[in-house]
């Protein structure tokens, strides 16, 4: 393992900021996994600290194949997570709506180009990626359809569901989209938790990314076989909404299969606690997304369902 | 008559309502919208809203048409001096044109673009942000070009950028406007947090303008600036490589020459000037810093250079 310094930024009143990348190997560029570009994945850094140790030990047997070179940037945005921020601390910008970057442009675009620069050439890329509402998912693996990336590799991670998004204009300055611009293979993992972590799902996670190396001829191991992954296009999936405002009271949980009708959740009232609305599943299928937050606004998501 | 053209549950006690107030007289039904307060840090045009709404008011008889005021598209935002939507810590001039089935925002967001579209003109008014100052200017992609450009110069504005589309651009309220025919400008004017006065009524003179060749105001005008358009001049872009505090020397407006010693930026600590910031090409600071603190990669100034061969108006 080499532990290097991919790309640094001077800051006027803390120490300088460094964003650390760790190779396995040596040659063909093969994987690159990125974790926390906010403040508030944790989750993602997680992962990518199990990675790093799970990769030591496969280096250190032998395990890593030849002309097979792996590269895991847990953190970009440490600054921001150390003040308990999700974006970037100045000017509240998101590195990950800054790619491909810009190396004469404002601060958070020279972040994204200085690591974008390094994560280029790569074969496959993998992003822990998190969602802008707090909820839980169930672990999965989605892609952004460029026409550049093969839906059918979501299935080597050996997850549950593959998803498939339509990319919207937002989505052109992501990180997973301007890779596969550049011709690397991108993913973006989902870990359940974002600003705590889940053990069971970073667990899922780890095991989904090895299995992953594994098929794609970069490590050499026994993996559990994992899940035979259903792919389907995220317009497919059932988003449920919230009717009313209040509190929210989930009856249900992620990974649980629902009946159309089945009651799932509520809202209550806040401040007199009778119940408002009653959330049950529009059709009958498995909870893959639940909203995990006491309060809740109208129109929100609440669940995701496949059918 | 003040109307609430969007309004969702939010979850303690509490509705999110989009408000607009209507002023209509005589026959002419040609309708002008002013929208402002989509980012929650640029108060410039509270202001403009305020005082154009009031001189309306008080000369009534010289108005004919329909002028239609939403001075705040995101109330929370203003509320909590947070530049996106609070909860959500989305940009809203990211996420039209929103969807009727959508999420609270996307809902919301599509209800603003049904109630603005059909308006003959609208003007969309931002305040840059906290950290820079904008001379007064509105900004047009090249396809929008040819239709927009004849409404900016009546507007009274110093500086016309017509820029580049970029993709992630079409989300904004300006794009889905333009993009459904309903003719939008985008203002930039001043600075994030701040009203200027001058600004405020160098507009607020444009607009008249406008409203007396659409024949909404029957009124007196001021004359009117012929504004600098970038399509025949570059923009440079001064950016700092270093971090530290900046000084500036040179003031907004200045008209500077490629190399001058526009500023510093200087360590607190070390007591020592970390980084000469210079000009990098002739012409006039339309953009300069306000927030000292810098990153490197932080936008100190843009400068516009003259016609070529040319002097700088
Ligand atoms: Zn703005």
């Amino acid at each position: 393992m080499k532990k290097k310094i991919l790309f640094s930024l001077k800051s006027p009143y803390r120490e300088q900021l460094d964003v650390i990348g760790y190779k396995f190997g040596h040659g063909h560029k093969s994987i690159a996994i990125v974790g926390a570009l906010r403040g508030n994945e944790i989750q993602q850094m997680y992962v990518c600290s199990r990675m790093i140790q799970e990769l030591k030990k496969l280096e250190s047997e032998g395990k890593i194949l030849e002309e097979c070179e792996i590269l895991v940037i847990p953190c970009v945005n440490y600054y921001s997570m150390n003040l308990g921020k999700r974006f970037w601390t100045m000017d509240n910008t998101d590195i990950n709506r800054m790619f491909p970057g810009y190396n004469l442009g404002e601060t958070t675009q020279r972040i994204a180009d200085g690591l974008f620069t390094k994560l280029q050439g790569y074969e496959y890329g993998i992003q822990l990626a998190s969602f802008y509402q707090p909820g839980n998912f169930l672990p999965h693996v989605k892609i952004m359809d460029t026409g550049f990336t093969n839906a059918e590799i979501m299935k080597d991670f050996g997850l549950q569901f593959g998803i498939i998004r339509k990319p919207r204009p937002y989505d052109t300055t992501t990180l997973n989209y301007n890779w596969q611009i550049w011709e690397t293979k991108a993913f973006s993992v989902y870990a359940n938790a974002t600003d705590n972590i889940d053990k069971k799902s970073a667990d899922e996670s780890v095991n989904a990314i090895l299995r992953f190396m594994n098929n794609k001829g970069v490590i050499n191991i026994k993996t559990s076989p994992g899940y035979i992954t259903e792919i389907i296009n995220e317009s497919e999936t059932q988003q449920i909404q919230s009717e009313a405002a209040g509190i929210f009271i989930s009856l249900t949980e992620v990974g649980k299969i629902v009946e159309r009708g089945t009651l799932i959740g509520k809202i209550i009232n806040p401040f007199d606690g009778e119940v408002i609305s009653e959330i049950r599943s529009s059709v009958s299928g498995i909870i893959y997304f639940e909203y995990h937050s006491p309060l809740i606004n109208e129109k929100t998501v609440c669940f995701k369902i496949i059918k | 008559m003040i109307e609430t053209i969007a309004t969702a549950s939010l979850a303690v006690n509490e509705n999110l309502n989009i408000q607009k107030r209507r002023i209509k007289n005589g026959n002419n039904k040609t309708r002008l919208s002013i929208v402002t307060g989509t980012h929650g840090d640029e108060l410039e045009g509270q202001y403009l809203a305020y005082m154009l709404g009031k001189y309306i008011d008080e000369h009534i008889e010289l108005f004919d048409g329909i002028l239609d005021i939403y001075p705040a598209l995101n109330p929370m935002g203003i509320d909590s001096i947070t530049r996106g939507i609070p909860i959500f810590d989305l940009d809203m001039n990211r996420v039209f044109p929103g969807t009727k089935d959508g999420t609270m925002i996307e809902v919301i967001c599509s209800s603003i673009i049904d109630d603005l579209s059909g308006s003959d003109v609208c003007i969309d008014i931002h305040a840059s942000n906290i950290f820079l100052k904008e001379i007064p200017q509105i900004r047009m992609s090249v396809p929008t070009a040819d239709t927009l450009l004849p409404y900016a110069k009546m507007l009274n504005v110093d500086f016309v950028w017509v820029h580049e589309s970029a993709t992630v651009l079409e989300s904004t309220l300006a794009h889905t406007l333009n993009k459904i025919g309903t003719k939008t400008l985008v203002v930039e004017m001043g600075v994030g947090m701040r009203i200027t006065k001058e600004y405020c009524q160098q507009l607020f003179d444009g607009i008249l303008n406008l409203m007396k060749s659409l024949k909404m105001w029957k009124g007196e005008t001021n004359s009117i600036r012929e504004p600098i358009i970038s399509i025949d001049h570059e923009v440079g872009f001064v950016n700092s490589d270093a971090a530290g505090i900046f000084i500036p020397f040179s003031k907004f407006g200045d008209i500077v020459k490629k190399g001058d010693h526009i500023g510093d930026v200087v360590d607190p600590l070390t007591s020592k000037i970390v980084e000469k910031i210079k000009a990098v090409c002739d012409g006039m600071i339309f953009t300069l810093r306000e927030y000292p603190v810098v990153y490197g990669g932080s936008l100190l100034a843009r400068i516009l250079e003259p016609v070529k061969g040319g002097d700088t108006e």
